[in-house]
């Protein structure tokens, strides 16, 4: 293909249009914002993604146009940032130094103290006073999941964000720039590869699938890296080199969801934000399930296909998808194959991924009628947290009630996310009832052997993985079985 | 800052008492407020990184750092040779914690040597590249393992003792025995630690640093680099959180900066990545606890023993203090007729242990109330009935275990308010009533008590220094030892100098905290800061007040009674002057309008070997009332509600003290419930970023939460505007939660068994604790 290269960056930095041809792959936001523009509202929390202190706004041309979200500076690499607006919290006051409406809530609230997570703290509430000033408490929380405050307690933070509702988003700065900042960002977006050399190594961010298909096969070797949820600390905190960097974050044509009678086909690129509709939608327990993946910022970059490609035991999304039987589109060149899940996980660290592949889709079948589902996740803290357990049950009942078809699969069991096919088998053609349940649940044990770590114990791990069979049975029959923070909390449904 | 607005005669704005903001809200809010990253750092700067060590316990038989030193950017790697001065920087004056290890590692991750290069990322790299020979010793990382090696103490331990305890026990009404396990807690102060140091001429050098503490800095920098206190200076605008992990945790950071900077010539930045920041620093101590009670068919305790064990680390730090505050703590808000306990502060392969919001308080506190507990749980009665019927007396029953007479009791007001507003009693029934109907999801409710000891029990602690300025156009420049980080103590001492002047506070400005100003200064811990430095600002005022009120009397010829400060106006017989005014008169006439002003506690004394005296000048108090529900299935669980009724006599600022009692309480619910400090086989922290150490989130503070100031109450010492310290009392509100916690596990068996759940209680501990149940 005749691909048209450009050798220097693009995006626009709060006011400003910036061009970058000296950018390392292992740039990244935050270093770019405090140590190149001294842009130091933006702080350094934790370096991982966790703690939002370096929340920023990213906008960029999605499937509805400019959309502007939440990310995490500290893990955002700047040669992601192609054809997007970086927005700090440099933009937000008035040009005359009156506070923004988010920021003046916080003073007249007492919502900061010790004051360095608080500029990460009005970033996310901007983002969601953007999109609708007023909120309930259930989604201020979910919008705050990723930001950490050690002094306040939140209390103060939770009123300052109801207060926000009270003022109007209509003649907000980013608002009233939308169309210009549209015409800008397509102006920047020529549809060219974009592909920066210098000293410290080369990043690459290519046009279109096609191009990545290309890219990869030039370079077989390369980090793709696509929300940088994970990358970003190979970076900052194992200090790998990840030169040649592929930069898929912002292909349109990866960033596909397409909705036909079988279910849904997720490209590679679609963030968990963008897939959140279509699962709390159709799939039962599936929407509070995935408010639970990281924190705000994590869902906007983090992508479905790398939750898969990354391989891990412990990623949030492999297990569900396992159970509802979904299959992975693997792309070579020209050449792609489709294979179930559950077979791409292949060992500790090992998938079926040959140099040069690349995750281009993600297939999610929809739940046949009268077919149950449900999938629970069980960590030391319940946002933002990494599984302890995680478990997804999808089941099919014959007329006579007996079990026709089950699918169990659990991360954090095993060295990869992985089927507990032991416990379908003791379950299938039994009557779903207690008893069936009791006499399955000790099949996890030859299904499983769980390790000991930092977030739970083996035998804490086993006996949860028993008991969230035993939850399951129990809101199929109807019952409230969780505990509930709001009331729009998970419910037991049928597709 | 708003100067448009004519200066009110009938009201100050910003005066004591009144909820006013934080002073740099505004630049909190808008990214402007600079920590000490963000200051501009000098043309030249180079950056330093810790190199650690990677065994918990060994000899170091070399270093090979030749890989580091060629690494690109790298400027010089410091090893202890480097040390010119002594290489120490323990603030126990027992010399045993090194700025860099010399010859042995002593925990998993102590700082080895330090690499400083051109830019952070250049050091960072470079530190990887050191290969270490190391000679492996035995290690205990735990502080009942540590106890069963004869690890020795790294302090002297501590006994109080009060009536007979050992009689009382042999014969008891009733008595039992049990154990309990506390966790230790990171502090997570959201920025981590950094110091900059600036070489000055001859053996000066400018610091600055992150820490709670500038005069201990000061005094560890010249330690290190071997110059007088006097050539050095350091100087703390504001941290981003400090909770007593910034009280001697900064030292090591600065002082290697200071060699560096002094060595090169060079400004010297060090800012440990998190992960570095959480593995090398202190926490909070875990605890080990055994107790063995004697009471009576009422749950009227009649005697205790009790001793304490401390994960104290590999060095003494502050463990003496904080294992004794623990002690002083147990009795809570109970009369022990007969009691003894004991501390026992261990050594073990850890980063050594430090201060944390409540100093051991809240592990003593918690230790103490596991006990009123076992009595409730084991008498078959609401554990409130236990803790009403041990209560201290307002003038019997009220000699503490270090011999302290509380005099200003006010536990049983407190908890009755709470208990009725909270409407406590229907709400336990509807729990009970509950769980006799939910198999899978149980509630629990708690009302636990608060009484909390102020003062530094190290006697000499308790002083502190300000500097007032007035210039010629009536401005007033203010500075004070303590620091700020976060609490508002700023905003609240400039409360106190505005309401001495009766001036609007806009017309004072706060400043930088440095060894400059105000020498000698103790940390800003302990709750201390607005009673110590809103004290010696006043008396600063105070001063200049006197020769205001003399210059006033000649000038003018009046008595001194007709002299008065008025709201932004001075007062001399029938005539108002503005302040700005009265001010340039009074600098016309060589008035002297700088003071250097001073305070030291009254009253308080401590004998340490016979474990007496009174060691605190007052008691703040409180209660909370926390209902949960967990689910047995997983574990699982969330804080319903919690109601909270807080003591901080009058407050000098309700918007502040409110925040402090939300930020603690949520603080100590994170301690007791999801943050979990866990060592591997190795010894190695494996849960050291915000990854693996899960701190509360918004979704994580009670659903409803009700936080009310006890409007009612006034401290009956003289202390600055009769309020009370807020820092570390409420952090101990939470422990009400663990208790909730433990009476929906509880409710498995019937409640006839207490369920010993032990701290943090994660989902794991809770569903463990709930499996013992089943089995009861």
């Amino acid at each position: 293909m005749n691909m048209v290269i450009r050798d220097e960056l693009r995006f626009v930095l709060n006011d400003e249009v910036v061009v970058l041809k000296n950018v390392s792959p292992n740039d990244t936001l935050l270093d770019f914002l405090r140590l190149n523009r001294r842009l130091t509202g933006t702080k350094e929390g934790c370096a991982e993604g966790d703690c939002g202190a370096c929340t920023v706004l990213v906008g960029r041309l999605a499937s509805g146009g400019l959309t502007y979200e939440s990310v995490n500076a500290c893990i955002r690499f700047v040669g992601s940032l192609d054809a997007c607006h970086v927005v700090t919290i440099e933009h937000l006051a008035a040009v005359n130094g009156n506070l923004h409406p988010i920021q003046q809530a916080m003073v007249d609230h007492h919502g900061s103290q010790c004051g360095f997570c608080t500029p990460g703290i009005v970033m996310s509430l901007y983002g969601q006073w953007l999109e609708t000033p007023k909120s309930d408490a259930a989604t201020i929380e979910k919008v705050l999941q990723g930001n950490l405050c050690r002094c306040t307690g939140y209390e103060a933070i939770m009123r300052a964000a109801e207060a926000m509702g009270e003022s109007s988003n209509g003649d907000d700065k980013l608002v009233v720039s939308h169309e210009a900042i549209t015409r800008t960002l397509a102006g920047l977006k020529d549809g060219s590869r974009v592909e920066v050399s210098g000293p410290e190594g080369t990043f690459i961010v290519p046009a279109s699938a096609d191009d990545l298909a290309d890219v990869l096969e030039a370079h077989p070797k390369a980090t793709v890296v696509a929300g940088s949820t994970d990358v970003g600390l190979w970076v900052t905190k194992h200090m790998r080199d990840i030169s040649p960097a592929v930069f898929i974050n912002n292909i349109a044509d990866l960033q596909t969801i397409a909705e036909d009678a079988h279910g849904v086909t997720f490209g590679a690129g679609v963030t968990y934000s963008e897939a959140a509709e279509w699962m709390a939608a159709h799939i039962p327990t599936m929407g509070a399930f995935w408010d639970r993946i990281g924190g705000q910022q994590v869902r906007n970059m983090g992508t479905v296909g790398g939750n898969i490609a990354n391989g891990s035991p412990i990623g949030d999304t492999p297990p569900p998808l396992i159970a509802l039987g979904a299959s992975v589109t693997l792309r070579q060149g020209t050449q792609s194959r489709t294979i179930a899940l559950e077979d791409f996980f292949i060992d500790y660290g090992k998938q079926d991924r040959k140099p040069g592949d690349f995750v281009a889709a993600v297939h999610v079948p929809r739940l046949g009628k009268g077919e149950k589902f449900a999938a629970y996740k069980v960590s030391k803290r319940r946002d933002e947290d990494i599984s302890a357990v995680c478990g997804a049950f999808h089941l099919t009942l014959d007329e006579a009630g007996l079990v026709q078809s089950v699918r169990i699969a659990f991360g954090g069991m095993a060295a990869t996310p992985k089927r507990a096919s032991a416990v379908e088998k003791a379950l299938m053609g039994n009557p779903w009832n207690e008893a069936s349940i009791e006499a399955a649940v000790d099949a996890f044990e030859a299904d499983y052997k769980p390790l000991t770590d930092w977030r739970a114990s083996a035998q804490y791990r086993m006996l949860a993985a028993k008991n969230l069979l035993k939850r399951f049975y129990l809101e199929t029959q109807g019952e409230a079985v969780q505990v509930v923070r709001h009331s729009n909390a998970p419910q037991m449904a049928e597709a | 800052m708003n100067t448009q607005v004519k200066p009110s005669s009938t009201e100050i704005s910003g005066g004591v008492h009144k909820p006013r903001r934080h002073d740099s809200a505004h630049k909190h809010v808008t990214g402007t407020a600079d920590y000490l990253d963000d200051m501009n750092a000098p043309v030249g700067t180079l950056h330093g990184c810790l190199g650690l060590s990677e065994r918990a316990h060994a000899g170091i038989r070399s270093m090979d750092l030749d890989a580091v030193r060629a690494a690109p950017g790298v400027v010089d790697v410091l090893t202890a040779r480097d040390v010119p001065g002594v290489n120490d920087i323990s603030p126990s004056a027992r010399h045993d914690e090194p700025v860099l290890a010399d010859g042995q590692c002593q925990f998993y991750g102590q700082p080895l040597f330090a690499v400083i290069a051109e830019t952070r990322a250049a050091a960072r790299h470079a530190t990887q590249l050191a290969k270490i020979d190391y000679e492996d010793r035995p290690f205990e990382s735990d502080v009942v393992a540590a106890m069963a090696a004869d690890y020795p103490h790294v302090t002297d331990p501590l006994t109080l003792a009060y009536g007979d305890a050992a009689s009382a026990l042999d014969s008891a009404t009733n008595r039992l025995q049990g154990e309990m396990r506390i966790g230790g807690q990171d502090h997570f102060y959201l920025e981590g630690h950094i110091a900059m140091a600036i070489p000055g001429e001859d053996d000066e050098v400018t610091v600055f640093s992150s820490t709670q503490h500038p005069s201990e800095v000061q005094h560890m920098v010249g330690h290190a680099l071997g110059v007088p206190s006097a050539a050095v200076t350091v100087k703390t605008r504001r941290m981003g959180g400090g909770f007593g992990g910034k009280e001697t945790q900064g030292n090591q950071f600065a002082a290697i900066a200071a060699i560096a900077a002094k060595k090169h010539n060079r400004a010297v930045k060090i800012r440990p990545d998190r992960d570095d920041d959480m593995i090398a620093t202190g926490k909070r101590h875990d605890f080990h606890v055994a107790y063995d009670v004697a009471y009576d068919n009422e749950g009227r305790i009649e005697g205790l023993d009790a001793t304490f064990a401390a994960r104290c680390g590999f060095s003494s730090d502050l463990s003496g203090p904080v294992t004794d505050r623990a002690l002083f703590h147990v009795d809570n808000c109970y009369f022990l007729p007969n009691v003894k306990l004991a501390s026992r502060p261990m050594k073990t392969n850890t980063v050594s242990n430090t201060a944390f919001r409540g100093f051991g308080g809240p592990q003593g506190m918690l230790g103490g109330e596991r006990v009123i507990e076992e009595i409730a749980y084991a008498l078959g009665k609401d554990p409130l009935e236990i803790r009403k019927i041990n209560f201290y007396g307002e003038n019997e029953r009220n000699i503490t275990p270090y011999h302290q007479i509380v005099e200003d009791n006010i536990i049983a007001r407190i908890v009755a308010e709470v208990e009725r507003t909270s409407d406590y009693q229907a709400r336990r029934e509807a729990v009970i009533a509950y769980n006799k109907t939910s198999p899978v999801i149980r509630k629990g409710i708690a009302l636990t008590p608060v009484k909390f000891g102020i003062s530094f029990t190290a006697t000499w602690f308790n002083q502190a220094g300000a500097l007032v300025h007035i210039y010629q156009d009536g401005s007033i420049h203010l500075n004070h030892g303590g620091t700020e980080m976060g609490q508002g103590l700023n905003t609240k001492v400039a409360q106190v100098v505005a309401d001495e002047f009766q001036v609007d506070q806009e017309n004072i400005r706060i400043t930088a905290t440095t060894t400059e100003k105000v020498p000698n200064t103790s940390a800003t811990a302990a709750s201390s800061g607005s009673d110590l430095n809103g004290m010696a600002a006043a008396n600063a005022a105070q001063q200049i007040k006197v020769r205001l009120v003399a210059f006033a009397c000649e000038h003018y010829g009046v008595p001194e009674e007709q002299v008065s400060f008025v709201p932004n106006h001075v007062q001399v017989g029938n005539q108002m002057i503005p302040f700005p005014d009265f001010i340039q008169q009074a600098y016309f006439a060589r008035v002297q309008l700088s003071a250097a002003g001073f305070y030291k506690t009254p009253e308080i004394h401590w004998d340490r070997e016979k474990g007496q005296g009174q060691p605190f000048f007052y008691f703040a108090y409180g209660a909370c009332v926390s209902e949960v529900s967990i689910d047995t299935l997983t574990g699982e669980y969330h804080v319903d509600r919690a109601d909270i009724l807080h003591d901080v006599g009058r407050s000098l600022n309700p918007a502040i003290d409110l925040g402090q009692v939300q930020g603690a309480f949520v603080q100590g619910m994170g301690w007791l419930t999801t943050e979990e400090l866990w060592w591997d086989d190795k010894g190695r922290l494996r849960t050291h970023a915000p990854s693996t150490y899960k701190i509360p989130l918004a979704s994580d503070k009670p659903k409803i939460f009700n936080v009310e100031l006890a409007a009612w109450s006034t401290n009956s010492k003289r202390t600055i505007r009769r309020s009370k310290a807020v820092g570390e009392p409420p952090f101990m509100l939470a422990n009400s939660v663990l208790e909730a916690l433990s009476m929906a596990v509880a409710s498995v068996a019937e409640y006839r068994v207490c369920p010993r759940l032990d701290a943090p209680a994660t989902p794991e501990r809770v569903l463990m604790a709930v499996e013992r149940m089943k089995k009861a």
